[in-house]
């Protein structure tokens, strides 16, 4: 199972080798995650799913650098994954858009963290990201004036605009509508085609993994392993209701219920 | 029928009605005007103080040792309340010390600040940026801790960290905490003014407390009863003008309007 998920360090934007993860809780020393080794290729969606407890959101968090593994190597190329940095952004649960700011302030506010840039460059890349999620006419708009859809795409485009190398999503969608979530689907998976950028994104939606990832790699809880990866090479862009989409969504279903309980 | 009448009809209807009362009790000699004076007394002290220029003299001494002090309060106070939100040992030790000097009514300070710094002007000073300063420490540390760690992550992901976190993420996303920080600073401030006037005759200028306990010494109640007044107004004037936009403005541009 494990050897399916490596590929040579080359092609390979994020390898995870041997990571183990212990969170000490109120009733003990607590697993999340043990002994993940797993690429992330240069270019590739990678969607991780699971139930919860699984430690999906314990794994980006690790990628992100926000958090630090007790066991094992996470690499950024060739460099150790250590702390936060703009080369690995993330979009959360909530859309964590600044309140204070308006929406094009917030797509700025990664940009005006990179120094090389100059003000006009950074004005432009934010506009253009706006565009790209079709926000271009809310600039001026303060989050709450936005609907929870259009704050998500808000947060997708302060995530792209700085154009990291890896883009970190945690469950991005699950707060939103099934309507909404769809069109994002859409939109996402086009900007993806576009940009070709890597991400690896964390959800328990089995449909939303297999509809978004290049490969699913599915997640078994308590504690959280690699259970099983699937590749899923049906054309982009694809539909939710696709009939193959939905039948490769039920054998991971399956994957997931025979896994044995503890 | 109630309903139909504008909203403000009623409370000045009352407010006629208790003047009125009022001035017509006082007029009647049931009371001794001295002890009990009619509105049109007050009205009276305060027109010819006005004219006189004691009352904006008074109110302008009092306004600008409460302005130093309270700036004074809120400049040592806000790095402090941010300091104490950021590494324990300070928060277990001055946040401690702030919550309970906080606790203590800032009369108490007058005593102390007479004898170190002696009837001068510093000492009203002190009373007031110490009325001023643990208020402040508090709702800073506090705001500061309870600014959403989503917001951190996020900046952090970004590549924010060291001074440009502070002032681009934890500071305005502490903003509406540390402003209602400073309101009650504000009063704090201002009713630790008055009892340091009001104690302590001060030769370096003569405010609106000093003016309140002249009135007493001189047996004038207008000139007391006045004299409330005026304060009441400055703090409800100063709120109006200065607290309520920023408030309001913080609270419309994030969408916390009610």
């Amino acid at each position: 199972m494990g050897n399916r998920s490596e590929t040579s360090p080359a092609t390979a934007a994020l390898t995870l080798r041997n990571v183990t993860k212990r969170f000490d809780g109120a009733s003990g020393r607590v697993t999340a995650l043990e002994d993940i080794t797993l690429d992330v290729r240069e270019g590739e969606f990678l969607a991780i799913v699971g139930p919860s407890g699984c430690g999906k959101s314990t794994l980006l968090s690790l990628l992100a650098g926000l958090e630090h593994t007790n066991e094992g190597t996470i690499n950024l190329g060739d460099q150790p994954v250590e702390a936060p940095g703009r080369d690995r952004l993330v979009m959360f649960q909530q859309d964590a858009l600044f309140p204070w700011l308006n929406v094009l302030e917030n797509v700025l506010f990664g940009l005006r963290l990179k120094p090389d840039l100059t003000e006009a460059e950074r004005l432009e890349s934010a506009r253009y990201y706006l565009n790209l999620v079709g926000l271009g006419n809310k600039e001026k708009a303060r989050p709450h004036e936005l609907s929870g859809g259009m704050r998500q795409r808000v947060a997708l485009a302060r995530s792209l605009a700085p154009n990291p190398r890896v883009l970190l999503m945690d469950e991005p969608f699950s707060a939103l509508d099934a309507l909404t979530r769809e069109q994002l689907y859409g939109d996402l998976q086009e900007i993806f085609t576009k940009r070709k950028k890597t991400i690896v994104l964390v959800t328990h939606n089995i449909r939303e993994a297999v509809c978004l990832g290049d490969r699913v790699v599915l997640f078994s809880p308590n504690p959280g392993r690699v259970q099983q990866v699937f590749d899923v090479n049906l054309p982009r862009p694809r539909r939710l209701n696709d009939p193959s989409l939905a039948n490769l969504a039920a054998e991971v279903t399956e994957a997931l219920t025979s896994h044995p309980a503890k | 029928m109630a309903s139909k009448l504008p909203r403000p009809v009623i409370p000045t209807l009352v407010a006629i009605l208790l003047l009125g009362g009022w001035e017509w009790y006082v007029r009647s000699g049931r009371v001794s005007e001295v002890l009990f004076p009619a509105p049109s007394h007050v009205l009276q002290w305060f027109w010819d103080s006005l004219l006189s220029g004691e009352l904006l003299a008074a109110t302008w001494v009092t306004m600008r040792r409460l302005i130093i002090g309270f700036a004074i309060g809120a400049a040592l106070g806000v790095p402090l309340g941010a300091l104490c939100a950021r590494v324990r040992w300070v928060r277990d030790t001055l946040g401690v010390l702030a919550l309970g000097l906080q606790t203590l009514p800032s009369v108490c300070w007058v005593p102390l600040a007479l004898l170190w710094f002696g009837i001068r002007e510093e000492a009203v000073l002190f009373v007031v940026v110490m009325g001023t300063l643990w208020a402040v420490v508090l709702a800073v540390q506090e705001s500061v801790l309870n600014v959403p760690p989503l917001y951190l992550r996020a900046a952090q992901t970004m590549g924010s960290n060291g001074w440009h976190l502070w002032s681009r993420v934890i500071f305005p996303a502490a903003l509406p905490g540390v402003l209602s920080g400073m309101k009650q600073g504000w009063a704090f401030a201002w009713r630790s003014l008055m009892a340091a006037e009001i104690f302590v005759v001060i030769v370096t200028g003569f405010g609106l407390g000093s003016l309140l306990n002249a009135g007493r010494e001189l047996l004038r109640m207008d000139q007391v009863m006045g004299v409330m007044a005026v304060v009441m107004i400055v703090g409800l004037l100063a709120d109006l003008i200065f607290f309520s936009p920023i408030e309001s403005w913080l609270r419309r541009s994030r969408g916390l309007e009610r």
